[in-house]
């Protein structure tokens, strides 16, 4: 066969769908990419046309709420608005007609199998964060005193370039059950059986450590993303601090615990109240590795059930409020925090 | 903002495309001649702007064109095969199969159904989450809208009334997948004497047998990630079909008959039995039912000496089996009986399934798609694909069937006297997960039985509200 049949007869394999691959509203497109910047210059300039002709006075204190009142619409459509959809939804029937007040949450509460999710999600608040964090800051300041550094933090944030599912399906390999009569393919199993001479476990279904088994998946994908940060934390405390405190005698463990530690607290402090969302929020690794069975639900993934599955949207949106309840003290520790840092500055 | 179509315009019935639409599923209307031909074009070109625009890109040669936009949860080889059948479709009409894969179809159906952005066609595995859509007036009716004198005559009456909802026709099945199927490698039965049995005492026997020589009668594979535990509620629902009957089977699915009652348990029980106390009938136990994966479940079955000598799963199963290394052979390496009735006096009761479709938009190109599925022809190419899927257009032959093996399973839905459709796929999706959820806690402990009915009482309490 010459070049030429070759190339033809592999051409069909090249064709394309354009009518699918273009089938995006291109005018939409444009309005978005263009149109809206456009108009938000415009609101602006129009907009500080009118400001102007305010008394000099008043204009210095008109002029920010101008600036940010688009940014305030846009949240309160698409955050504020269905937030306060799904509280008001939370007082009503899975049909949205009838107030029940507490109803759903003194119904979900006293379920026996929400108990369960509960305690999986303060299992997951412990110790997904902790150990992000205890991991993070090792790798962080062990690493900065090696010459091959950048290897081995980009081996270490690896996992942080590719989704939970893709997470999960990575961990199935290392988890994988198979009978004892049999080699192991698994890789933690042929450990166990080959090394430490034991019996195969099934990780994921046992109800002794499946939980922990599943947040190690979270803990392994994120320790990456609190190493960086961390990092960055600790390259930005002065050398001559370091220097001086070395030179009046002190040791390494105490230069970490007296001087790098409390330097560092508040970029501990942020990406752990981070990380306490993380986990709060997290759905994906359970979703696909249990679907919530052998006792490992959380509180997202119940909820997703309850929408899509059981098309319930009282128990959805009664869910998704004990989720924001849980959320909103950190978010506002998380505030309070950033403000003190900024502060300090 | 929707998405423009090509092929969006003029979709009402009686515009000129609905017309060629016909005309190429009907060719006895005259429409491969080349006059045919020509007046199509005149028509089309009469037509206007309109017309031309309304049948999409290739106006010009009469054809259809234009896309069908279709969601469905294929991937791999089920895919290919879809691919196959849908291709003489597009060479002859010019209209494209635009196909979106997910796994989590009850989701992204809903969601884009509630963001007014539905698929003109979803292929859904089952018809809770459709009835759901149903009852919302979402799903286009399809009386009027296929030829129901030939769909009378091409599909047996079950079949077309599996895919009605309150009398009226929404759903339509292009091949059945029989379930309760006991797989079994012949060389190891004749090794040891043992007999293909024909009644459910002869498998009990046969059971007890393999166990006192030694060996595991089961092999159960429980584990399909967010889906796990449906290979068990398929060995569940076939002994209440064949146990306890089609009404108690249809009053079960739709919510009327409790979990608890009698039937439904003793049910669970005879379940329980094959599984044997403690699972000592099954190989590895429960730790091995519930961490294996379904499609690997079978591999015991060709080891040697066999981990376990029967498995039950439905006959996509053999594609599964294609996978395995060494490749077993079908006939040879492994041969299949159905599970023997339970109660006599539901004899030959199967449970079936298969992907159902429907319009969730009506377009020219979605009728014209929906039409020709319905053809001994699609459905042919299906079959001879293999993959465990059997033909429900009655013209389509025996003799088209690849093997013996998948030829002797068109023979038992051929000989089918009491066929219902999977009843996990039919109920609420809701109740459909708290059903596999308990497969998956009576598997670990069947002496929790009666915990685990009264939770699936209180998820059927409220699990069938309407939406």
């Amino acid at each position: 066969m010459d070049g030429m049949t070759l190339v033809t007869a592999r051409l069909p394999l090249l064709q394309v769908d354009w009518e699918t691959l273009l089938s995006v509203n291109l005018p939409t497109l444009l309005f978005v990419i263009i149109g809206v910047p456009l108009v938000l210059v415009a609101y602006i300039v129009g907009f500080d046309v009118l400001v102007r002709r305010l008394p000099k006075r008043s204009q210095p204190s008109v002029r920010p709420w101008v600036w940010v009142a688009p940014a305030i619409a846009f949240v309160g459509l698409i955050l504020v608005y269905p937030m306060i959809g799904t509280i008001v939804r939370s007082f009503f029937d899975r049909h949205g007609d009838t107030f029940v007040g507490l109803g759903n949450f003194v119904r979900l509460l006293t379920d026996h199998g929400i108990l369960i999710v509960l305690r999986n999600n303060l299992l997951w608040l412990l110790l997904y964060p902790g150990l992000v964090i205890l991991f993070g800051l090792l790798l962080a300041v062990l690493s900065d005193r090696v010459r091959y550094e950048k290897p081995v933090k980009s081996l270490i944030f690896m996992p942080m370039a590719i989704s939970f599912v893709a997470m999960a399906i990575i961990w199935q390999f290392m988890y994988y059950y198979r009978p004892p009569d049999v080699p192991q393919t698994g890789t933690l199993n042929a450990i166990l059986v080959n090394i430490l001479h034991g019996q195969p476990q099934t990780w994921v279904q046992d109800t002794r450590f499946n939980n922990f088994a599943l947040i190690l998946i979270g803990i392994w994908g994120g320790t990456g993303f609190a190493m960086v940060i961390l990092s960055a934390a600790l390259k930005g405390i002065p050398g001559e601090l370091l220097e001086a405190a070395r030179v009046d005698g002190a040791n390494e463990m105490t230069v970490f615990r007296r001087i790098i530690l409390p330097l560092m607290m508040p970029t501990i402090v942020v990406v752990g109240t981070t990380m306490v969302i993380f986990a709060l929020k997290a759905f994906d690794v359970v979703y696909v590795m249990t679907a919530g069975n052998y006792n490992t639900d959380i509180l997202a993934r119940r909820m997703y059930a309850e929408l899509y599955n059981a098309g319930n949207y009282a128990n959805a949106s009664a869910l998704a409020v004990i989720l924001l309840l849980a959320v909103v003290p950190v978010l506002i520790f998380n505030l309070r925090q950033f403000r003190a840092v900024e502060a300090r500055r | 903002m929707r998405r423009p179509r090509l092929a969006a315009m003029g979709s009402e019935p009686g515009t000129p495309c609905d017309a060629i639409g016909h005309a190429w599923v009907n060719p006895a209307k005259g429409g491969a001649t080349m006059m045919g031909r020509l007046i199509r074009v005149l028509a089309l070109v009469s037509a206007g702007v309109l017309g031309l625009s309304a049948c999409g890109t290739a106006g010009t040669s009469g054809k259809l064109g234009g896309t069908v936009h279709v969601l469905g949860t294929w991937s791999g080889a089920e895919k290919e095969s879809f691919d196959a059948v849908m291709k003489p479709f597009t060479d002859q009409t010019g209209v494209k199969i635009s196909f979106e894969a997910t796994r989590d179809l009850d989701a992204i159906l809903q969601t884009k159904v509630a963001a007014g952005n539905p698929p003109d066609v979803t292929a859904a595995p089952g018809i809770g989450t459709l009835i759901k859509l149903v009852q919302q007036g979402k799903v286009v009716t399809l009386d009027d809208k296929l030829d129901t004198s030939q769909l009378n005559a091409n599909y047996g009456a079950d079949w077309i009334n599996l895919g009605k909802v309150d009398g009226k026709l929404v759903t339509l099945y292009a091949w059945a997948s029989l379930k309760g199927l006991v797989w079994y490698d012949p060389k190891a039965f004749s090794a040891k004497g043992y007999q293909v049995p024909k009644t459910w005492d002869e498998l009990m026997t046969l059971q007890n047998k393999i166990k006192s020589d030694g060996g595991k009668p089961w092999c159960v594979a429980l584990e399909s990630q967010a889906a796990s535990g449906w290979p068990g509620s398929d060995w569940h629902k076939e002994i209440v079909l064949s146990q306890a009957g089609p009404t108690v089977y249809d009053s079960w699915w739709q919510g009327k008959t409790k979990w608890s009652s009698a039937e439904i348990k003793q049910a669970w029980q005879t379940w329980g039995q094959i599984l044997g106390a403690g699972d000592s009938n099954v190989y590895g136990g429960k730790q091995y039912m519930i961490a294996t994966t379904f499609g690997d479940g079978g591999q015991g079955l060709f080891s040697s000496p066999p981990k376990c000598y029967m498995f039950n799963q439905g006959s996509f199963i053999t594609s599964f089996f294609d996978g395995y290394t060494p490749k077993p052979t079908a006939g040879t390496d492994y041969a299949v009986f159905p599970l023997p009735d339970v109660n006599t006096a539901n004899a030959g009761a199967h449970v079936v399934s298969g992907d159902a479709f429907v319009m969730t938009k009506d377009t020219p190109q979605a009728r014209a798609m929906l039409k020709y599925l319905a053809t001994a022809e699609a459905q042919d190419i299906w079959v001879k694909r293999g993959g465990g899927k059997i033909a429900i257009n009655k013209q389509v032959s025996l003799s088209d069937y690849p093997d013996a093996i998948s030829k002797s399973l068109a023979q038992v839905v051929v000989d089918t006297k009491i066929a219902r459709y999977d009843a996990g796929d039919l109920m609420p999706s809701d109740m459909r997960n708290a059903y596999w959820s308990a497969v998956l806690k009576f598997a670990q402990d069947q002496s929790k039985l009666d915990t685990i009915l009264s939770d699936l009482d209180k998820t059927q309490a409220t699990a069938y509200a309407s939406p």
